[in-house]
This record gives structure tokens, C-alpha cells and sequence, in this order.
């Protein structure tokens, strides 16, 4: 098939017996390769690709310049874009969050719908304005509050939480804040030893240290007023539950002993104004929907069934 | 000696760098070829626009299409078999069947593919058939294609393009019917109601189709498709091929000349038929190329002129290589079955078909309920008021009946714990709870599974069990977090 070497020079352009076709004239170790034609169609789909080019420069932003680039006729962006997709989002969500608002809180578990997006609404908005001091997990901290647990200084159903977070605590300027004070017993009024008997009751209560007589005097003169006689607390004075297994600065002797003497007394910010009452009202329902929920009992509907199939 | 510029020949004439296309004016033929042509279009084309019109009873819950490619929701139907998104391997096995099928065929049959079910063989088999009904037979289109624009040309010019059209449109309008429930996608389509996409796609799958099938034709299988270089390298000397037997027919001589001295000359009276008919528009008598799709229909051709001539058929013939060279040293060919039952095509025969056991059998074992859990870890455990441990639990119940079904679902392990949903209230709590699942959905449930002070941290597992007629089961393994003592 392959003619017999005639030198380098004289096969440029040489027809290929078996084809009928031009040689591109190179050689390595006997492999040539034939000058075929391109199909025309292929040049004018390049053609097409150079005009698609330019149309597409001329519509959208396409030549970087020294601070931007150019714009295009059809003025375009992906910022505008996502304006776009934002307002229509926002219409989308427009019906759902009209509704919340017209619905009061208590009356939320009975629209399992609602509830539902208000609980997806609420969990964005933690992650946004919460997990600051509640942690990404509402797990809190010392000194932050578990919202996880079935242990409410404020309350624990759908309203209080709502006016929790709408109010915040000791908030100033907010005239329904929820506030409580505890006196500093290190500042002359209990000595340490006595503090140390007090604390060993408080334990005593959830069964962590045995009962102590003088304790127990101590804690009914100084503590019964506000945690009541047996220590159970009192949401209507903010005063903690001192007989479960909860502990907001810690549930040592020692932690205990340090409350008694100079109390921390913690600070949220009431929510009301910064946040849109809808934004708080998702945020309730989130809280609520953490596990420890309160006055859940009218809710206990079957549940109803999923429109979305996915 | 001079020196020739790459772009001139040494006849000294200017080479072009790009090449127009040469019409192919194929002519009718009949033949036994032809009719099996005949008979695959109307299958592959019957089972491409009729599919997506079968219906498919699947109860209240489900389309009842039955070939249905739900991209919304995510489900692939197909007859008595659904798909789901995680059971994707079907799918892939599929396709890796048809790709392993397309090895097996090549390597014994050849380009049996290229010839016959190829859409891209099919729709050009059809748009050529528009030819000649419009313009006529090989000749006429030829004075046609030649003939200066007048109103003759025009009228039949623009006929022929609109039948393409319509062609290209319906192609493009079947191809949508399978993402959709069909009547009402057609209603929609009409009325202008549906999915922006959907015109969209019938607009594009309507230009490619009268692009690739109206006027690329054998340019598609030349230099835009892969796969004849593909089959090159997995055809050997077994495969069967289209080949014009030099052996025999050489050298040419028409008939009067065969007449006058019938001694030199060979069994091909040249013709011309199997040129004339052929598709792509090669000569087979050059011998295999890339060209030919081994379509067959120049056998046809061939074997009738054989006929008129009085001589034997199968001076073009499906012929191995090797039988080629036992042909030319006079020996017999060897037999069929033995061509084709060899090593290569029984070890991809058992590859294909152990892959299609396999998904059969995955198929009927499969259950069509499904436990997932996904356990909370941040925080890992709760420690609640009464000094017992909360988990918490993200459960999926996944139904993949078309049918709402009650789920029992149940706590293995873990002595003395109970658990409640978060839609339920905490005095319910429970070892076991009922949740209905809608049909054909993924149900989502937050379970707290709450365990006594001291419970120490353990593996225990969620069990489902459906409660009706077919009770199926699973189960999922978890593990209970607790503060370390």
C-alpha cells in the first residue's frame, strides 16, 4: 500500500494510494498522516459558535474591565438574579406567614401545617439569632439555659415561651421582662458555714447529699419564701426548681455554695423590635418543639398526612 | 525537484481544507434485509411513540402511566416496577447491560446496531423513505437536486421539509410524554399551560431531529459518533461483516463484455446497485470502511441482480474475516454456530445475563419499607429535670407502596426505656408507637427515646414492622448516649 520511500521532501503532499487523499507531508517511523478535509458543516458549525459568541457579549456581562466589567443589553446580573429569586420566595412565603400572624400561639397545634413551617421557620431563625449563648443544639451552657430540657424558669408552653422571647429577661426599659433578684447571702447575712448547710440541703432535695436539721432551718427562714418549702421553685417569682436534676451554674456543693453567696442573675434581650412577631412566634414554636414542651395535650390529633409525597 | 506546498497535490491542484457533504441518493430496494429493516422500525419507532400512551393501574396513589419518568417526585416507573431515587443501581445496572449487549452483538454480529436499531439509522432509514416519496426514486432526486429553483422545486422542497418537521415535532413531543402523565401533558401542551422546558425540549429535539435525520445523516456516523471507532477495536476475525467477495467478483465485467469472453472476468457484472442503494453512499467493494453500517441492504441489491443474472447470491454477504480467508483457499466456511459460540461472545453472554439473575432477584427480594435513623448529636443526650436521659432521634419511615400503610414502629434493647414523637404528648410515651405513613412517601418522625438515671450508654436498634395484609419488617441499629457516670 505504501509507496517506497522517496526522501523526506518529496512526500509532502503525496497521494495516498488507498484513499485517494493528500498526505500532510510528516512522517514518523513510517505513520503518515492524510490532509483530509474537514466536512463543511463542521466549519460552519464553528461559524455559528462565533456568531452565538458575539450576541452573547453584545446581551450579558462579558469584557472585565479595570473595576467591573461590561454590562450587556439585557442588564443581567447574578446579583439581580438573586434579588429575584429572593422576592419571589419571599411572595411565596407571603401566605404562610399572614396566617401565622393572624394565628395566636396557644391555637398553633391545632394547624399541624402551620406548625410544621412555623417549626422550620423557627429553626432558621436560631441559627441565626440564638446559638449565640443557647448553642447550636439549644443545648446551652452554664449560665445558658437548656432548652432541650423539661425544666422552664419562665414557663414551658407555646404563650410563655413566645413571651420569653418577645421580652426577653431582665431587660431594661421592657416593662414585661421577666425579672427576679436573689439577694447575695455572702454579704452578711449567712456565714460560710451556714451557706454549706443550706447547699447540703438543696442537694438533699434530689436525693445528692444526706438531710441536715440546720439546713433545713436555714433554707425554710431564708429560701422557702421564693424556692418554696420543699424547694420546688416558682415561675411566678422566676425562682428555679432547686429539687431536680437540672443546675443552671452547676450542681456542685461548691457551684452551689458560689450562688448563694453572689448570684448570677442571667440576661436575654427581649426580642421584641428586632425580630418581626411572626420571626418570634416561629422561634416559640421551635423551642416548644425541642423536647420539653409544655400543655401539649390538646395537640394529640392523629397526625395528619403528608400532602408532599416526596 | 521541486517542492510541493502541503495544500497542492502533485497534480498541482489546490487542496480544500473543508469538504462539502455528497448528497446520497439511496434507491428503493427490496430484499430480505429490507423487510427485517422494515420490520425494526416499526418496532423501535411503535415502541418509541406508543410507550409513553400504555396506562399502568397502580391504585389511587400513583400514575397510572406505565412508563413514567417522575423527575418532580423523584420515582421511575416502569410496567409493575417503581424505582426510587436510592435503588438508582437498576438503572445503572440497566445501562450497563445495554452497554455490555452492545459488546455482545459486536463481537458477533458486528455493527448490527449501526445497521439496524441505531436511532440515528432509524430516523435517516425514515426521513430517506420521505425522500422518495416526495422527490422520487434515486434518479429523479438526483435531476432534482440539480434542477434550478422553480416553483416545482420550491413546492416540493417545502413539502418535504414540513413533513420533516411534523417528523421532528412529534419525535420531540414523544420524548416529553415519558416525564409527564401524556393526555394531560398533550392537553397542557396545547393549551399553553405546560412547563416552559417542555417547549423547550420539543423545540430543540425537533431541530436536532431534522438536523441529524433530515440532512447530517451518514455525516452523524462519520465524524460525529464514537462508537464506530469503538466497535472497530471489538470486532475480530469472527465477527460477522458486510463483505464483497473479491475472490469472486473480481475482475469486473459488465454482462455484454462477460458474453463476448467470459474467461477473465469474475461474478460482478459491475453495476453499480450495491453503490446505488446504499445508505451512506460508500462502495462495499472497496472493502470494509467506516463508512459502512452494515446495514445490508447492498446484499439485497446484490443477491436480485445475482438472481437476474442467473448467478449464485451472496457475492456481497455477511462474512467473518476468517471464513474470507477459508473462502479464498477453497475451503468450506465454517458453520454458524460455531462462529458465533465462542469464548468471547459466551463470556460476555454470562457477564450480561448474570448481571440481568441479579437484578432480577434484587428485584424480587427487595422490601418495600425502610427504616433510617439518624441520631441528634449536638447535644448527644439530654439530662432531664427528673435525672433521666433523653435521646434524641431523627427517624425516616419510608413506604414504597402505593398505599397509605400503618407502621408499628418499636424499641429493641435498651431495658425499661420508652419513647414519644414530637407530635405527641410525653405522657404517651411508649416501647412501641403506630405511625401511618402516606403511600409512596418518605414519613419523618422526631422520636425521644428517654432511659432511667444511671441507663449507661448502648447499642439498641429501631424495628418496623407493617401492620395490615403483607407485613413487612426492618430494622436499624442506633445507639443510646448517656452522661458517663
Amino acid at each position: 500500500m505504501t509507496k517506497p520511500d522517496k526522501g523526506p521532501t518529496s512526500r509532502a503532499g503525496r497521494i495516498d494510494e488507498a484513499t485517494g487523499t493528500s498526505t500532510v507531508g510528516h512522517e514518523w517511523d513510517g505513520i503518515e498522516e492524510l490532509d483530509t478535509p474537514m466536512p463543511r458543516w463542521w466549519l460552519i458549525a464553528l461559524y455559528i459558535t462565533i456568531v452565538w459568541g458575539v450576541i452573547y457579549v453584545v446581551l450579558y456581562p462579558a469584557w472585565p474591565l479595570v473595576h467591573g466589567a461590561t454590562q450587556g443589553v439585557l442588564g443581567w446580573s447574578s446579583r439581580g438574579q438573586l434579588a429575584q429569586e429572593m422576592e419571589r420566595e419571599n411572595d411565596r412565603r407571603a401566605p404562610f406567614l399572614a396566617a401565622l400572624a393572624a394565628t395566636p400561639i396557644e391555637n398553633l397545634p391545632e394547624n399541624p401545617d402551620l406548625m410544621r413551617q412555623a417549626v422550620a421557620g423557627g429553626r432558621a431563625a436560631f441559627r441565626v439569632n440564638c446559638v449565640q449563648c443557647h448553642g447550636a443544639g439549644a443545648a446551652g451552657g452554664a449560665g445558658y439555659p437548656n432548652l432541650n430540657d423539661d425544666d422552664w424558669l419562665w414557663g414551658g408552653d407555646l404563650q410563655s415561651i413566645e413571651r420569653t422571647i418577645a421580652h426577653g429577661t431582665r431587660q431594661p426599659g421592657d416593662s414585661e421582662t421577666h425579672t427576679s433578684f436573689m439577694p447575695a447571702f455572702g454579704d452578711g447575712i449567712l456565714t460560710t458555714a451556714q451557706m454549706g448547710q443550706v447547699a447540703d440541703h438543696v442537694l438533699s432535695l434530689s436525693g445528692k447529699a444526706r438531710d441536715n436539721a440546720a439546713g433545713a432551718r436555714l433554707f425554710a427562714d431564708n429560701c422557702a419564701v421564693c424556692h418554696g418549702a420543699d424547694g420546688h421553685g416558682s415561675r411566678a417569682v422566676g425562682a428555679p426548681n432547686l429539687a431536680d436534676a437540672i443546675w443552671l451554674y452547676g450542681g456542685k456543693k461548691r457551684d452551689i455554695v458560689a450562688q448563694i453567696a453572689h448570684p448570677r442573675h442571667g440576661v436575654m434581650p427581649a426580642w421584641q423590635g428586632r425580630l418581626d412577631p411572626a420571626t418570634i412566634r416561629m422561634l416559640a414554636a421551635y423551642v416548644h418543639s425541642l423536647g420539653g414542651g409544655e400543655a401539649f395535650a390538646e395537640a394529640a390529633a392523629p397526625p395528619a398526612e403528608s400532602d408532599d409525597a416526596s | 525537484m521541486t517542492r510541493h506546498s502541503p495544500l497542492s497535490p502533485d497534480d498541482g491542484a489546490p487542496i480544500k481544507l473543508y469538504a462539502k457533504r455528497k448528497a446520497v441518493f439511496p434507491q428503493k430496494i427490496d430484499g430480505h434485509f429490507r423487510r427485517l429493516k422494515w420490520l425494526v422500525m416499526l418496532v423501535t419507532l411503535g415502541i418509541y411513540y406508543g410507550t409513553p400512551w400504555l396506562r399502568w393501574d397502580r391504585g389511587p396513589y400513583a400514575p397510572d402511566q406505565a412508563v413514567l419518568v417522575d423527575l418532580a417526585h423523584r420515582r421511575f416507573y416502569m410496567f409493575g416496577i417503581e424505582i426510587w431515587p436510592h435503588e438508582f443501581y437498576f438503572v445503572a445496572g440497566m445501562l450497563i447491560m445495554a452497554g455490555i449487549g452492545l459488546f455482545l452483538i459486536t463481537s458477533a454480529v458486528g455493527r448490527a446496531w449501526c445497521g439496524y436499531s441505531c436511532p440515528q439509522t432509524v430516523w435517516t432509514d425514515l426521513f430517506q423513505h420521505i425522500d422518495r416519496l416526495i422527490d422520487g426514486d434515486r434518479n429523479a432526486q438526483m435531476r432534482l437536486a440539480k434542477a434550478p429553483w422553480g416553483p416545482g422545486k420550491i413546492a416540493k422542497r417545502s413539502l418535504k421539509w414540513a413533513i420533516y418537521l411534523v417528523i421532528g415535532f412529534w419525535t420531540g413531543g414523544a420524548w416529553i410524554m415519558y416525564f409527564a402523565d401524556a393526555p394531560t401533558l398533550v392537553r397542557d401542551f396545547w393549551s399553553g399551560q405546560a412547563a416552559p422546558v417542555a417547549y423547550i425540549t420539543v423545540a430543540i429535539l425537533t431541530l436536532t431531529t431534522v438536523m441529524l435525520g433530515g440532512f447530517l445523516r451518514e455525516q452523524v456516523c462519520i465524524y460525529m459518533c464514537p462508537w464506530p471507532r469503538i466497535q472497530s477495536a471489538m470486532m475480530d476475525e469472527k465477527s460477522l461483516t458486510v463483505t464483497y467477495k473479491h475472490w469472486r467478483g473480481e475482475p469486473r465485467g459488465s454482462l455484454k463484455k462477460a458474453r463476448a469472453a467470459p474467461e477473465p472476468f469474475g461474478d460482478c457484472i459491475d453495476c453499480n446497485q450495491c453503490v446505488a442503494v446504499c445508505p451512506t453512499g460508500i462502495d462495499i467493494r472497496e472493502g470494509p470502511q467506516i463508512g459502512c453500517i452494515t446495514c445490508a441492504l447492498c446484499i439485497d441489491a446484490c443477491d436480485r441482480v445475482m438472481a437476474e443474472v442467473g448467478r449464485p447470491r451472496g457475492l456481497i454477504d455477511y462474512v467473518t474475516l476468517e471464513d474470507t480467508e477459508r473462502e479464498i483457499a477453497g475451503e468450506a466456511p465454517r458453520p454458524a454456530w460455531k462462529t458465533l459460540l465462542r469464548a468471547r461472545t459466551v463470556l460476555y453472554f454470562l457477564v450480561w445475563g448474570g448481571i440481568g439473575l441479579g437484578l432480577l432477584f434484587a428485584l424480587g427480594a427487595r422490601t418495600h419499607v425502610d427504616i433510617s435513623v439518624e441520631q441528634d448529636r449536638n447535644p448527644p443526650f439530654m439530662l432531664m429535670s427528673d435525672g433521666s436521659v433523653r435521646n434524641g432521634f431523627t427517624v425516616k419511615l419510608r413506604n414504597m407502596q402505593s398505599r397509605p400503610r400503618d407502621m408499628r414502629v418499636s424499641l429493641e434493647g435498651l431495658p425499661g426505656a420508652v419513647m414519644w414523637t414530637s407530635e405527641m404528648p410525653r405522657e404517651d410515651a411508649a416501647r412501641a408507637l403506630t405511625q401511618r405513613v402516606p403511600p409512596d412517601a418518605t414519613e419523618p418522625l422526631r422520636i425521644y427515646v428517654i432511659a432511667a438515671t444511671g441507663t449507661p450508654a448502648q447499642d439498641f436498634s429501631f424495628a418496623v414492622t407493617t401492620l395490615g395484609d403483607q407485613p413487612e419488617t426492618d430494622i436499624a441499629k442506633a445507639r443510646f448516649a448517656a452522661p458517663e457516670e
